[in-house]
């Protein structure tokens, strides 16, 4: 009996609490929005979900690993569907992104925060930060025009017909130049200047003790960022590039204008391929059959599998780097 | 020790007797390294040396000889120079844009800011111990060897040893023996992270040793530790320490050079260079008693 008499009381109190000052109700709001967002993301899970039950049934497990994404009923062929070549298009294409960006992205930003003179910090800042407001539509249409002759001419089949004879993967033939690597090519342009932003920011915030520790040490400029300045901020910069290549991952305009939409897996990267969102993106409107949409739906929630994965494996990465500091050398 | 603890406490109880009581101590500490204290030619040498931050002038007519194989202190109030002349020792200033001295001053004669100088050249025979401690974020070996491996030791058995001996050099061995490599040098105490750093910058074996408030961070035990350390390295290393704290610089130097804003300017002169005992005791300038008195700074 006596609990039940207090509480009213304490509730009285932590009412007036509340909205006295305002806190409460502003507090109200702010977790409001905050649940929406993670209902989002549990709504966008469930929907793909549930969209995806008829070829999940019917395909399982076994979806990810098919090798065939055949819509329309032929002689040859049943129709049936496969994710391999569109999962294996969508980290391949992000991979080499990163792999192109990452190293240049991280220079620029050292280049930005360190070494760049005063007076071109700022308009260099903004054109990097610019590169970042091109619509993907915008880099889609001058892959085109402008990447895939130079890059067909002067990189792949130079490449194919040296290297390319003994790597299969950078093998004949070029064709057009549509294909995996120039598509990651294309988006290697469009996270480079998350990464640089990202590294210029995470650099600008390492305390000027760390340099100057490094430099009455007897240290040249180089020796300072790489002993001191880059360690301290490695945890940023790893952060950076996984932004970038969530943002790789899920590029989808550029990637339908270049990648060359076939869901076939060729031995060469510089053949035709495709993504899982440019598939999804350039297959939907037009999906043959209920089937084929629930397969479009259900390689959504692979993706969208994907993507969380890697985010995870992210922050995970991150706390590890920031936390296990005493491994750190140069 | 216990007997100058003893005293610092009856000094801090009794203000009145603040110059009497610092000159004890000074003339104490003089006596304790007697015999020690050997007569040596001057390390490194300001004639007329001015530095200036953009327009603003910093330093005015700074003319100074540090002896070697001594401790020099300098005191004065906040913002009179202190930290702007110690880092002009080892050029730390080259980063700063606009920042620029002018005149001479020489590390055993060589010109410091002379065009032909090498700044790198310089900072490795001049060490520098920081405000605040500031270990890098990795394990307590790794903070020792990175100056080592900056001067290009790389066999692991030469590391082992010059870690080790910094590391009983700075009074840090004991403590950290068992988890040099396990431990983050960020994860000690206050006290033990500066004596680290003491250990990263003497461990390449720099001739002179810069000391920018050393204790300011510190709690008195840790301090006394320090001080005590000072105490040793001075048969090594001409040490040259900034000190808010005038207890101190009586404890621990055997020069004190004390410095003041100018009025008009703003910019930090030198009012007054003497042996510590000396300054303390009988100081010759109005201006330096009245700072050691605490009557004003
Ligand atoms: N980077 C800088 N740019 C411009 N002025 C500076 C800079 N650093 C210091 N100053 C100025 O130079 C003067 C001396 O500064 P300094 O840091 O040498 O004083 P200090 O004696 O060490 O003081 P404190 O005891 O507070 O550490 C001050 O007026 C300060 O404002
Ligand atoms: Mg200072």
């Amino acid at each position: 009996m006596a609990t039940t008499s207090e509480r009213p009381v304490a509730l009285g109190n932590a009412w007036t609490r509340w909205f006295r000052h305002g806190d409460g109700l502003f507090a109200a709001i702010v977790a409001l929005f905050s649940v929406l967002v993670v209902g989002l993301v549990f709504a966008v899970g469930v929907v793909t979900y549930l969209g995806s039950a008829e070829a999940r049934a019917q395909f399982g497990a076994g979806f990810f690993t098919g090798i065939d994404w055949n819509p329309i009923e032929t002689s040859i062929q049943a129709v049936t569907f496969g994710a391999w070549p569109a999962v294996r298009g969508t980290l391949l294409t992000s991979l080499i992104a990163v792999t192109l960006a990452a190293p240049v992205g991280i220079g620029i930003g050292i280049y930005l925060s360190e070494l760049c003179p005063r007076s071109i910090r700022q308009p260099l800042s903004f054109m990097v930060e610019l590169l970042a407001a091109i619509p993907s539509v915008i880099y889609g249409l001058w892959g085109v025009l402008v990447l895939l002759p130079f890059f067909t001419d002067v990189l792949a089949n130079p490449i194919a017909d040296s290297l390319g004879t003994i790597i299969p993967a950078l093998a004949q033939p070029v064709g057009t130049g549509r294909g995996i690597i120039a598509t990651g090519m294309i988006l290697a342009l469009m996270i480079l200047p998350t990464i640089s932003a990202i590294t210029r920011d995470v650099l600008a915030v390492v305390p000027n003790t760390q340099r100057e520790v490094m430099l009455a040490l007897g240290a040249t400029r180089w020796e300072v960022i790489w002993g001191a300045v880059l360690p301290y901020s490695r945890a940023g910069i790893v952060g950076g590039i996984m932004l970038g290549l969530g943002r790789a991952l899920g590029e989808t305009m550029a990637a339908v204008m270049i990648v060359g939409n076939t869901a076939r897996i060729s031995d060469s990267w510089f053949q035709p391929a495709t993504t899982a969102a440019s598939q999804i993106a350039s297959e939907l409107t037009n999906a043959t059959s209920p089937l084929h949409e629930s397969a479009l739906i259900y390689l959504a929630l692979t993706l969208f599998a994907i993507t969380l994965t890697l985010n995870l494996a992210a922050r995970i990465l991150v706390a590890q780097l920031s936390r296990g500091a005493a491994s750190s050398r140069f | 020790m216990s007997m100058q603890e003893g005293d610092t406490a009856m000094e801090q109880t009794r203000p009145m007797n603040l110059v009497g009581g610092i000159a004890a101590t000074a003339a104490r500490a003089r006596e304790r390294r007697a015999g020690s204290v050997q007569l040596t030619g001057p390390k490194i040498v300001a004639e007329h040396f001015n530095f200036y931050y953009g327009a603003f002038q910093a330093l005015a007519d700074i003319s100074l000889e540090f002896p070697a194989l001594q401790v020099v202190g300098i005191i004065g109030p906040s913002g009179c120079g202190k930290s702007t002349l110690l880092r002009a020792i080892n050029r730390m200033h080259d980063r700063t844009p606009g920042a620029r001295g002018e005149g001479r001053l020489t590390l055993d004669g060589q010109e410091i800011y002379a065009a032909a100088t090498d700044p790198i050249q310089i900072r490795r025979r001049v060490g520098m111990v920081f405000q605040r401690p500031n270990p890098f974020a990795s394990s307590i070996y790794a903070n020792v060897a990175y100056g080592l491996r900056l001067n290009g030791v790389r066999s692991r058995q030469q590391l082992d040893e010059r870690v080790e001996h910094a590391l009983r050099r700075a009074a840090l061995w004991d403590e950290v023996k068992d988890r040099l490599h396990r431990d983050s040098g960020t994860a000690l105490s206050g006290g033990q992270q500066q004596r680290l750093c003491i250990a990263r910058a003497i461990a390449t074996e720099p001739e002179v040793l810069l000391m920018d408030e050393p204790c300011s961070a510190l709690d008195p035990i840790a301090t006394l530790k320090i001080e005590e350390l000072i105490d040793q390295l001075r048969a090594q290393f001409t040490i040259v320490m900034v000190t808010h704290n005038m207890q101190q610089a009586a404890r621990v130097s055997d020069m004190t050079v004390f410095m003041l804003m100018d009025e008009k300017t703003r910019a930090g002169r030198v009012i007054e260079v003497a042996a510590t005992a000396q300054l303390f005791t009988s100081p010759g300038d109005a201006r330096t008693e009245a700072y050691i008195s605490g009557r004003f700074g």
